[in-house]
């Protein structure tokens, strides 16, 4: 008999995938596949990218050792550029065996992608989402919305502000769709809370990198706060010329309307101290995040144990958990399942401790309003944040009733 | 308090002021670019990223050998202009004899090259850098906070910038390369080493845009697109500036500088599309740019 090299290869990885199951079926034998899909070359790749699949890859690793099922999970890079996402998630489904996409940075991306895992029946994950619209117009109900959105951080950092009398706002806005709903979201609550917006500088984006004439145009309307509604190295400009043009030795605060631990390391202590921001994590939150970073902190090459991190394990571990629940083949046959599973158990993990997923998909975790530590107040270096108010989860998130997800039922 | 065309004039004096300082940026980096393309006829699509390798270089030196600021300024280009002289031994030599396309298209293609490496070594979200001691705090001008360290910005571009132009329009090297960008071969005739001089004039010309890149560290994002921004309207303002005009890519990246603060008062969202109007419009009204020769 010939042997022909494709039909040997074949024959040995069928015997290896078999192995482990001896007599059991081949959907059975399958493991579950999660494939991590997320930024890991461009803008985003500090955020999340490593830190989200060393996450998932914590999450798999120990929910496996604990019951001993089979999980593998995969990554891939979406480069921010939804076709590419899509086609990354179209091969996972229909070649890989992918079951559930966790992370997915980028709500055009993500948009993109749970439209694919709905077409497929698979399930979303995404931990990495802040859009709101992925659980309101646009919402799937294969998708879940892990560790934050829009919502929460304009509702933590603008309403607290204005309660502890910071009530009058300017805003430096990248001027794009989501500098403009950053910008909206925080000022409706400001002036529910009772403060005023004076204005607003909306700058070109990405082309800016000199902000100091927006900077003392904000000045010149003399207010108690600048609201930036940008991210990133933006942001990170405008905090350093903010400092450099003397604008918080003249009493005005700065308020991040999407700032994160990653940021703070970026500007270093001594320009971002006392800048406040909103996350839902923080590794130094209480002992059961402390556990958490410890042990997932070898995974990180150096790297923060940041949000990113935190929500793709506790996403993924909830979603582990559901699977077995609902027993593999079946979880396998029908993302909608698990996803429904998912809602109906209560979540908890180390990461954020016990909480709920709603109907519309979001995950019901508080709002930590952060300030950045003076370097005198730091004794290391990742400790840079401290909590100074907190939301609870049930005012987090946006009231079902406002979202406008057309399977919600209220 | 008086009112200028409906804008306080605090305000508008202000904004004036930061005109003139990013205009020292546009310059500085101008200026390099147009020596390059001037005596070498490359567009040096990589300029912006060799900006970047000077902060880089700068942050580097302090975090990895503890050399400060002001040692800084003076290795940072030196490094830089190294690299730049290696580049332009192995690839950019062997490309002066084809169409400016082609070098255009090596050069954008090493930028990218460059620009994926630092993301690759250092992340895409920043790293810091102080401001030196020497130069922090500001000053106050009754109608704006000017910090130290941005008057010093300008005061360095103004002395590289003037240097630069001396050098090569009113010295006998200077008269070397100008000669030799006409006629090489006679110029090599002479007994004079073009593609000696010609590496180095590459070699000074990106180490004009890592001094840029070493006066920015302190205030922009040290990052690896810090200088992918920055580059394309460095690109308008030597076309308006005339390419290879010495003293037009000078006197307009002040003066573009200028008109771009302007904007920013007036009608905020426009203000990185106003070069670009103005390229335009000198492109149609005089192809070879304000100073440059048709």
């Amino acid at each position: 008999m010939r042997i022909r090299r494709r039909g040997l290869l074949g024959t040995a990885a069928a015997a290896t995938a078999l192995g482990g199951w001896p007599g059991a079926g081949q959907a059975q034998a399958a493991p579950i596949r999660i494939g991590v899909l997320t930024d890991m070359s461009g803008p985003y790749r500090d955020l999340t990218g490593p830190s989200s699949l060393a996450g998932a890859r914590q999450a798999a690793e120990e929910f496996a050792a604990a019951t001993g099922m089979a999980v593998e999970v995969i990554a891939g890079d979406h480069q921010n550029k939804p076709d590419v996402g899509v086609n990354i998630a179209r091969q996972w489904f229909d070649r890989d065996g992918v079951d559930m996409i966790a992370d997915l940075p980028n709500s055009a991306v993500a948009l993109a992608v749970a439209q694919v895992a709905r077409e497929k029946n698979k399930a979303v994950v995404g931990s990495g989402v802040g859009s709101t619209a992925f659980t309101g117009a646009q919402c799937s109900p294969n998708s879940v919305q892990f560790t934050y959105d829009t919502y929460m951080l304009a509702k933590g950092t603008g309403d607290a502000l204005v309660k502890q009398g910071a009530d009058s706002w300017y805003f430096v806005t990248a001027d794009y769709a989501f500098g403009h709903a950053l910008q909206a979201d925080t000022a409706r609550f400001v002036e529910a809370a009772g403060g005023k917006v004076l204005g607003a500088a909306r700058y070109p984006f990405p082309a800016t990198t000199d902000f100091s004439s927006f900077l003392l145009g904000a000045q010149a309307a003399r207010p108690k706060v600048i609201g930036f509604a940008n991210a990133g190295a933006d942001l990170v400009n405008c905090i350093k010329q903010a400092r450099e043009f003397g604008l918080a030795r003249q009493g005005v605060k700065f308020a991040c309307l999407l700032m994160t631990v990653v940021d703070t390391l970026s500007l270093g202590l001594p320009e971002a101290q006392g800048l406040l921001m909103t996350e839902s994590f923080y590794w130094d939150l209480n002992p059961r995040t402390r556990a958490f970073a410890e042990r997932v902190r070898g995974r990180l090459q150096g790297r923060i144990v940041n949000a990113s991190c935190a929500g793709n394990y506790g996403g993924t571990l909830h979603y582990l958990k559901a699977v077995q629940s609902l027993g593999v083949a079946r979880a396998r046959a029908s993302g909608l399942e698990v996803v429904e599973r998912m809602k109906a158990m209560p979540c908890d993990d180390d990461a954020f401790g016990a909480g709920t997923i709603r109907q519309d998909g979001r995950k019901l975790t508080p709002g930590y309003l952060f300030q950045v530590k003076t370097p005198a107040e730091s004794t290391g270096p990742f400790d840079l944040h401290k909590v100074i108010a907190t939301t609870p989860a049930d005012q987090a998130a946006r009231p079902l009733a406002e979202g406008g997800c057309p399977f919600v039922k209220i | 308090m008086d009112d200028l065309f409906g804008i306080p004039a605090p305000l508008l004096f202000g904004q004036l002021l930061l005109g003139l300082i990013n205009g020292a940026f546009y310059a500085m980096l101008s200026l390099g670019l147009a020596v390059i393309f001037g005596l070498l006829n490359i567009v040096n699509m990589a300029h912006g990223a060799q900006f970047m390798m000077g902060a880089f270089a700068a942050w580097m030196l302090l975090n990895w050998l503890g050399i400060g600021y002001w040692a800084a300024l003076l290795l940072a280009p030196i490094i830089v202009g190294i690299t730049g002289i290696i580049l332009e031994k192995a690839f950019i030599s062997r490309l002066y004899k084809l169409d400016h396309l082609y070098g255009l298209l090596l050069t954008f293609g090493l930028a990218l090259i460059i620009e994926g490496v630092f993301r690759n070594e250092f992340g895409s979200s920043g790293l810091p850098y102080r401001i030196p001691a020497e130069l922090s705090g500001a000053w106050d001008l009754g109608f704006m906070f000017m910090p130290v360290y941005r008057g010093w910005v300008v005061i360095a571009a103004l002395i590289l910038c003037l240097a630069t132009w001396l050098i090569i329009e009113k010295t006998r090297l200077g008269a070397y390369l100008r000669a030799a960008t006409e006629n090489a071969a006679l110029v090599q005739a002479f007994g004079v080493n073009v593609p000696r001089m010609v590496t180095l004039t590459y070699g000074f010309g990106v180490a004009l845009a890592a001094v840029g890149g070493v006066l920015a560290a302190p205030i922009y994002s040290v990052n690896p697109q810090m200088g992918s921004n920055l580059i394309i309207v460095v690109f308008a303002v030597v076309v308006i500036g005339g390419m290879g005009s010495i003293l037009g890519s000078i006197l307009t990246g002040f003066a573009l500088g200028i008109v771009e603060g302007l904007t920013k008062v007036f009608w905020p969202e426009a203000s990185a599309t106003v070069i670009f109007v103005i390229m335009a419009i000198v492109l149609l009204a005089r192809p070879a740019g304000l100073f440059g020769r048709a």
